[in-house]
């Protein structure tokens, strides 16, 4: 498949591909940190995750309406806020299924992850009942339109390179939250201990609560930074939701670093393959080979040894 | 083994009334057309009664269902397809004698792999054939390395995802998102008529009855105890020596199995096979029919499946906007106020009060060990 192509073609292929797979890499960072928080730390599985990125994605939508139609001013920077907002608004959304939903499953996993799918319907006939069925677009600020020449064969997209840095950003963020701060010890102790960890004196059900929200306030922050590349349906979370947990699962459910490694191998190879074969074929291929080595080594790229 | 250990007389009640419903009551107040969507239901009643196996009595999750659903589905619609396309009903293709899909995406002769579905038996065979041994690869890869839950869970919907994303990519082979459609006849009897589809309810429910005395037969055996002891403390098993992971094959298998003469029986009765009966959506559907009957109880499965499809073609005919609201709540609902569904209501909140109302005196109520809730 490659004799067709002479060298600085190829070269050329594989750096726009490869950029294409950057891009698909942020994105599958940014979904699946939240999940990973949840799924990794709590084992708890959110199908409806998806959903809380969506509500994200609709907060920046009207914010994008809201800037344009009144501070038409300011518009050049909604885009912050809008983050902000949809962190704040997914996170308070998943506080309140936590408590009314969550909290009382949290023995039995598999109905979990039942309970999340119906509440992820329910979300998805709300935001075609409120935003229609219909997609919907964010209009971009100027500035992150267009795209940067590298050489005469490669070009690349400026709102693929601002993706790219929220999503480096967002991983500082989560690193420095999950390893230096006061709720990630906790978090990680209750992890390794649930018992231990409240006999000294942790509020396990507060640190649980915050932990889920905080993952769906990432989810959220991650579909406020979709609507910069793509545009938002009332079912496009679902579309998602196999990849952002094949994307945890494969990097080894408890480790961060593992989620970022196994988003970026899985981006790359299925952007380096969608260029060589049909879209669909290289997403089939990329996602056996994942399950392929999953049922190999089940504990994923990056195990912790935990002991049990 | 005796019919008293095969079936207690409760349960022998239980499946004479679910006769009644399917053989007598059904074909009585439904008209044609009706008594042909609850043909439909029956198939999906196929891989509920396989799920309360899998999930309900051994403890694992299969969100990938639809895959052996689509599985026989499509081995059945083959065979029916190519009996469709004899070259004079082809005529005016490019290449007559090829199932018309093909035709339309430039194929000029039949692949090698569709060659053994112009025969009934063959196809007969796949329908089962196929999906166990598809089941058997992904069981034994995963249940030999004690992938079980969540993980089990998440690795099957990723096999829905992938034969629904396989299906419409590759159109030339499969008929790509429209499925298989057009079929006509079963070795010259016409499907399509309303006594036919009639005739097909009927198969349907013999056929149902069968999977579900085997179901009953599985349970009731030693293997059955096995799977619940398994469900609810895997280890203790272990310890005693037995080989786990080989029952958990099996009963994956079996529930596979089920869910592929599902898949051809839907196939029939419908007159299509289309990848959306495959993916991730139609997968964890078939999980909420068992969940809503009971996934401990066999015939629960049953009537669940009849009941929420029911439920879904009346609501979405009603008010189609409710209809998702109304599936997403009853999700949560069944999972956290009625962990055991329709047939947990029934023992233990109406049949107690029978009970008590028709006791006589002597009369054993304990229960079975398989209707307690697993220990979690």
């Amino acid at each position: 498949m490659f004799a067709d192509y002479s060298w600085p073609e190829l070269g050329a292929i594989f750096a726009m591909q490869g950029f294409a797979g950057l891009i698909l890499f942020s994105v599958f960072v940014l979904m699946a940190l939240g999940l990973a928080i949840i799924f990794g730390q709590m084992g708890v599985i959110n199908m409806a995750h998806g959903e809380f990125m969506i509500l994200g994605a609709y907060v920046t939508y009207l914010l994008s309406n809201f800037f344009a139609d009144y501070v038409p001013a300011l518009f050049s920077i909604y885009f912050f806020i809008a983050m902000f907002l949809a962190f704040i608004v997914s996170g308070a959304l998943g506080l309140l299924v936590e408590w009314a939903m969550i909290r009382h499953l949290y023995k039995r996993p598999l109905d979990t992850l039942l309970a999340t799918w119906g509440l992820s319907l329910i979300l998805q006939q709300v935001y075609r009942s409120v935003f229609g069925a219909r997609e919907v677009g964010v209009s971009i600020p100027d500035w992150m339109m267009g795209s940067l020449p590298l050489t005469d064969l490669v070009e690349i997209p400026i709102n693929g390179i601002f993706v790219m840095v929220l999503a480096v950003c967002i991983s500082l963020g989560i690193y420095y939250l999950m390893f230096r701060s006061n709720w990630g010890k906790q978090v990680r102790a209750i992890n390794q201990n649930r018992v231990m960890a409240g006999a000294v004196g942790i509020n396990t059900e507060w640190t649980d609560r915050l932990t889920f929200g905080i993952g769906c306030g990432v989810a959220g922050v991650a579909g406020s930074a979709f609507t910069m590349i793509g545009s938002t349906g009332p079912t496009a979370g679902q579309l998602y939701i196999v990849d952002t947990f094949l994307v945890v699962v494969f990097g080894g459910a408890a480790s961060l670093l593992g989620t970022i490694a196994s988003a970026f191998s899985i981006s790359q190879a299925q952007s380096i393959m969608e260029f060589f074969l049909s879209g669909s074929m290289a997403k089939v291929l990329t996602l056996l080979v994942v399950v392929g080595i999953l049922m190999i080594r089940p504990q994923g790229l990056f195990a912790m040894k935990l002991r049990k | 083994m005796t019919r008293s250990s095969f079936m207690s007389r409760k349960e022998l009640i239980g499946f004479l009334i679910l006769a009644a419903v399917i053989f007598l009551l059904l074909p009585a107040m439904l008209d044609s057309f009706r008594l042909n969507l609850f043909g439909k239901y029956l198939t999906y009643a196929f891989v509920a009664v396989g799920l309360a196996l899998c999930w309900g009595a051994g403890g694992i999750l299969s969100l990938g269902q639809g895959v052996f659903f689509g599985l026989g589905g499509y081995c059945m619609a083959m065979f029916l397809k190519l009996e469709a396309s004899t070259p004079e009903n082809t005529a005016i293709q490019s290449t007559p004698g090829i199932p018309d899909f093909m035709d339309w995406n430039q194929l000029t002769e039949l692949p090698v792999w569709w060659q053994p579905f112009y025969s009934l038996p063959l196809a007969l065979l796949a329908v089962v054939a196929v999906p166990v041994l598809f089941a058997f690869i992904i069981g034994f890869a995963m249940f030999t390395r004690r992938v079980g839950g969540v993980y089990f869970a998440i690795i099957t919907q990723a096999f829905a995802a992938i034969l629904t994303i396989l299906i419409i990519g590759q159109q030339g082979y499969t008929g790509g998102v429209n499925g298989i459609t057009d079929l006509r006849t079963l070795l010259g009897w016409d499907i399509r008529t309303d006594e036919a589809k009639t005739t097909l309810y009927f198969v349907n429910g013999v056929l149902l009855f069968a999977v579900l005395l085997i179901a009953q037969y599985v349970r009731k055996s030693k293997l059955g105890r096995l799977l619940i002891a398994m469900r609810d403390q895997e280890d203790r098993v272990r310890f005693s020596g037995y080989n786990v992971a080989n029952f958990k094959i099996f009963i994956f298998c079996l529930g596979a199995a089920f869910a592929g003469i599902g898949g051809a029986m839907f196939t029939l009765q419908v007159g299509f096979m289309s990848p959306t009966l495959v993916g991730i959506v139609p997968s964890i559907e078939m999980v909420i029919f068992c969940a809503v009957g009971g996934r401990l109880s066999i015939l629960g499965a049953v009537y669940g499946a009849l009941l929420v499809n029911w439920a879904k073609t009346s609501f979405s005919e009603a008010f189609p906007e409710l209809w998702l609201l109304g599936l997403g709540g009853l999700f949560i609902a069944v999972v956290m106020f009625f962990p055991n569904g329709l047939a947990g209501l029934w023992s233990e909140k109406i049949e107690p009060r029978l009970m008590k109302r028709f006791q006589r005196p002597g009369t054993d109520t304990l229960k079975p060990v398989a209707e307690r809730a697993p220990a979690e």
